[in-house]
């Protein structure tokens, strides 16, 4: 056996960064790029490298960070996935006018599909909005070497690059060299200069003019300059590809034996596209076909548009991911051969993604409910945006935007005297990322709803990563806790207030009065305190009795479409629910559920009737 | 790229795998892959994470031999693996014609012609060793055993590469490496004609 290992797309980047000698790491967990960060510190412990690694509190914050200490010198990175990277596009605009003297990663990973995203936006055309020079691996071992070679571009020219993996890169996996390493260590060393580091607009003028000419030099840098897959070949036509669309086409070149008939380029950096081959492929090519997801960013950029067909001129599906079905389709019409008529992967249908049986949240949006019945219920993104699943999700938009729409539903209600009652929920860790400065504006402007905050001490959605709320920190050390319900108060709220949800009927009462409260008096919080199933399960935590379906079933179908347990089963032969042994934890809320009394808890050890 | 030109293997294998959340695919996908390599093959398995993580469909993609992409088209798997017998009605279009299913069900179901369907109770087995959560380890040894695993033809590992892939991952010797080891060995001789 070699030093050959299984490695995840995201592992591999953060062992790319560690081994390029990263001292600082910070993220904000998201689906594809969640990760990284945990594996960074992995790769830590493994090396022995001393490094700042941090969960911040969300993606501008986390930014802000890696970007200071590459002014001071250091190797830094900031991961994130796509949307995150809107979060931190602030600081991310104006750190390419001031450049960095250490090395400095944005990994930003895109969804295309999306598979797990409220968007499927292209990271690139932010790259390139910021004007900052941005790198489109095609699979982990690729990925893991250019984190290196993004290092090096960095400081080659003194601005931040961005490393643009998708989720068939981050969660692809694949065999990858991992012999043992050491990375170099630097001292930090942050050299005053207040006219660039605080610059005032006239000097921001010339340092755009500077970060212009980086750009135009970078569009020359060899290392990532194009790569020619099948130079023995003079065809008339060339495909271009970048990221697993390159992957795939390569592939594919293969299995049509269209290699000795069309040139493949593999596109590394997409932006800015390298000023001789934009040339070459002008003057070599009658026609181009470019494979990139998701936007036109390489397309755009040559500019003939008589000879380039891509997702512009509607050759190439305009959204969606390109599926090496798809991509087989258009290489065989590009290429003149029969277009295979092959089905697509299925989308959607199957089983739906629903809540975890014992998990709290069923019983807070199961409350929630029964409280206001004809309430407007804004809500977040989480795990909870399953409550959807109950009915108890109207609106989600984006991270912290629960809050605001409560405010924003209100305002607008009231405007046509309308009194509506709004029950907006929200994360714990949603909460401090986004929910802040909307709670401290609802509050200023009077607003009336109750926002249920969901604390299940952990970001689950995304594969438990800790909370400014645990006291715990990325490689599982002690850091300070904040205290939610101070800060909530600090805030100006003047109803919050703390309880287990899985005691239903006192957790309804509890929201009434909060509903009450807020139509009189403004905002209540109430927060909704019980541990994540999943991390009770992980702890081996024990169940407190067995579930027990009795003769007084009478097939109503309440439980089942109301509260939706994966562990309350209809069984429709018998037209009665069951349990399913595998998966009840034996929570007991479903007892409180059931409007016959038919559901009983028997205490752990008591014998099955 | 990881091909490596010099030594192209021989074996060209592709393999989807199908279930929810929470049947362990992701565990079964790794274990495989972990194998391929051990076997000396290059490998690229595509994941499926996310929300679709909380019960809802979960696919994985697996490519053993000199493949680039991560991903399996439409009539190209040489095997499906499905946990979930919901699931055979939206991923059998992958299995290429001569392909084989293997599905946790008490009778095989049917996946149209020009495929060998095997099905095997692995949560009823899985239940009744006592290892409810192992039913993926069990569908998976009934697979090695009623394919071949490690022949020609078969499977590209055998059952013992299984249980070292699962040792090196488990460390050999605790209660839950036991109850994996049981779990596959259970299926191994469910499978065996």
């Amino acid at each position: 056996m070699s030093d050959r290992i299984l490695m995840q797309g995201n592992d591999a980047i953060a062992r790319g960064l560690v081994e390029a000698g990263c001292a600082v790491a910070a993220s904000y967990p998201g689906t594809p790029a969640s990760e990284i960060l945990s594996s960074i510190d992995r790769w830590r412990k493994k090396c022995g490298a001393t490094m700042h690694v941090e969960w911040a509190v969300n993606e501008k914050v986390a930014l802000e960070i890696a970007y200071t200490a590459a002014i001071a010198g250091l190797r830094a990175a900031v991961s994130m996935k796509q949307v995150g990277l809107n979060v931190a596009s602030d600081p991310l605009l104006s750190a390419a006018y001031l450049g960095v003297t250490g090395g400095f990663l944005v990994v930003s990973a895109d969804d295309p599909g999306p598979h797990s995203s409220q968007t499927e936006q292209d990271s690139r055309l932010l790259a390139m909005m910021a004007k900052v020079p941005v790198l489109d691996p095609a699979s982990p071992a690729q990925a893991m070497a250019l984190a290196g070679t993004g290092f090096d571009l960095s400081e080659a020219f003194g601005v931040p690059v961005m490393l643009r993996p998708t989720t068939r890169v981050c969660h692809a996996s694949q065999d990858v060299d991992a012999a043992p390493f050491r990375p170099p260590v630097r001292e930090a060393r942050f050299v005053k200069d207040p006219a660039r580091w605080a610059a005032t607009p006239a000097y921001r003028r010339l340092l755009h003019d500077r970060l212009a000419e980086k750009i135009a030099a970078i569009a020359a840098w060899p290392a990532t300059a194009p790569i020619r897959v099948n130079p023995e070949v003079s065809p008339a036509k060339a495909v271009v590809a970048s990221g697993v669309a390159f992957a795939h086409a390569r592939e594919l070149f293969g299995e049509l034996g269209i290699s000795c008939r069309i040139a493949l380029y593999q596109v590394i950096q997409p932006y800015p596209l390298h000023a001789a081959f934009i040339d070459h492929l002008l003057e070599t090519y009658e026609e181009i076909l470019v494979l990139e997801e998701s936007a036109p960013v390489i397309e755009m950029q040559v500019a003939d548009r008589r000879r380039v067909r891509g997702r512009m001129t509607g050759a190439v599906p305009g959204t969606g991911e390109l599926l090496p079905e798809i991509i087989e389709r258009l290489l065989s019409r590009f290429a003149g051969l029969p277009v295979p008529g092959g089905a697509l992967p299925a989308q959607g249908g199957g089983r739906r993604p629903t809540l975890c049986p014992g998990c709290a949240h069923r019983s807070s949006f199961y409350a929630i409910r029964m409280a206001a019945p004809a309430g407007i219920y804004p809500s977040d993104i989480g795990c909870y945006t399953l409550g959807i699943n109950l009915g108890a999700v109207d609106t989600v938009l984006c991270m912290g935007a629960a809050v605001s729409q409560a405010a924003g539903f209100d305002y607008a209600h009231r405007l046509s005297g309308k009194q509506v009652d709004i029950v907006a929920t929200i994360g714990d860790s949603t909460f401090y990322h986004a929910g802040i400065p909307p709670l401290i504006d609802a509050v200023v402007q009077g607003a009336r709803f109750v926002l249920v905050i969901l604390d299940n001490g952990t970001t689950a959605m995304t594969g438990n990563q800790p909370t400014p709320g645990t006291g715990i920190g990325a490689g599982g050390e002690t850091t300070a806790a904040v205290d939610m319900e101070g800060l909530v108060r600090a805030c100006g709220v003047r109803f919050c207030r703390t309880a287990n949800p899985d005691r239903l009927p006192e957790f309804i009462a509890l929201l009434k009065e909060a509903l009450d409260h807020a139509r009189e008096r403004g905002v209540a919080v109430v927060i909704a305190r019980q541990p994540c199933a999943m991390v009770a399960r992980a702890a081996g935590g024990k169940a407190p009795g067995a579930i027990v379906i009795t003769e007084e079933c009478n097939g109503c179908r309440h439980c089942v479409d109301r509260f939706e347990c994966p562990a309350l089963v209809f069984d429709e032969a018998a037209n009665r629910v069951r349990i399913d042994e595998m998966l009840c934890t034996g929570c007991g809320v479903c007892v409180s559920v059931c409007p016959e009394g038919a559901i009983h808890l028997e205490p752990a050890g008591e014998k099955r009737s | 790229m990881n091909v490596d030109a010099g030594k192209l293997p021989l074996i060209r294998q592709q393999v989807v795998l199908s279930g929810v959340g929470g049947q362990g695919i992701l565990f079964l996908s790794r274990l495989l892959a972990e194998a391929a390599i051990a076997g000396g093959f290059p490998v690229l398995t595509s994941e499926t994470h996310g929300m679709a993580q909380r019960g809802g469909v979960v696919v994985s993609h697996l490519k053993v031999g000199g493949f680039d992409s991560p991903l399996v088209r439409t009539g190209r798997a040489d095997l499906l693996l499905v946990l979930k017998e919901e699931n055979v009605a939206f991923h059998r279009e992958f299995l290429a014609d001569g392909g084989t299913l293997v599905v946790n069900a008490p009778v095989p179901t049917d996946a149209g012609p020009r495929v060998r369907a095997h099905a095997v109770d692995a949560d009823a087995l899985a239940l009744s060793a006592g290892a409810p959560h192992a039913a993926n380890l069990v569908l998976l040894g009934f697979a090695l055993a009623r394919i071949g695993g490690g022949t020609a033809g078969g499977i590209f590992c055998s059952g013992g590469e299984i249980r070292e892939a699962l040792s090196r991952r488990q460390g050999g010797g605790g209660s839950r490496f036991a109850a994996s080891l049981s779990a596959l060995d259970l299926g191994i001789a469910h499978g065996t004609w």
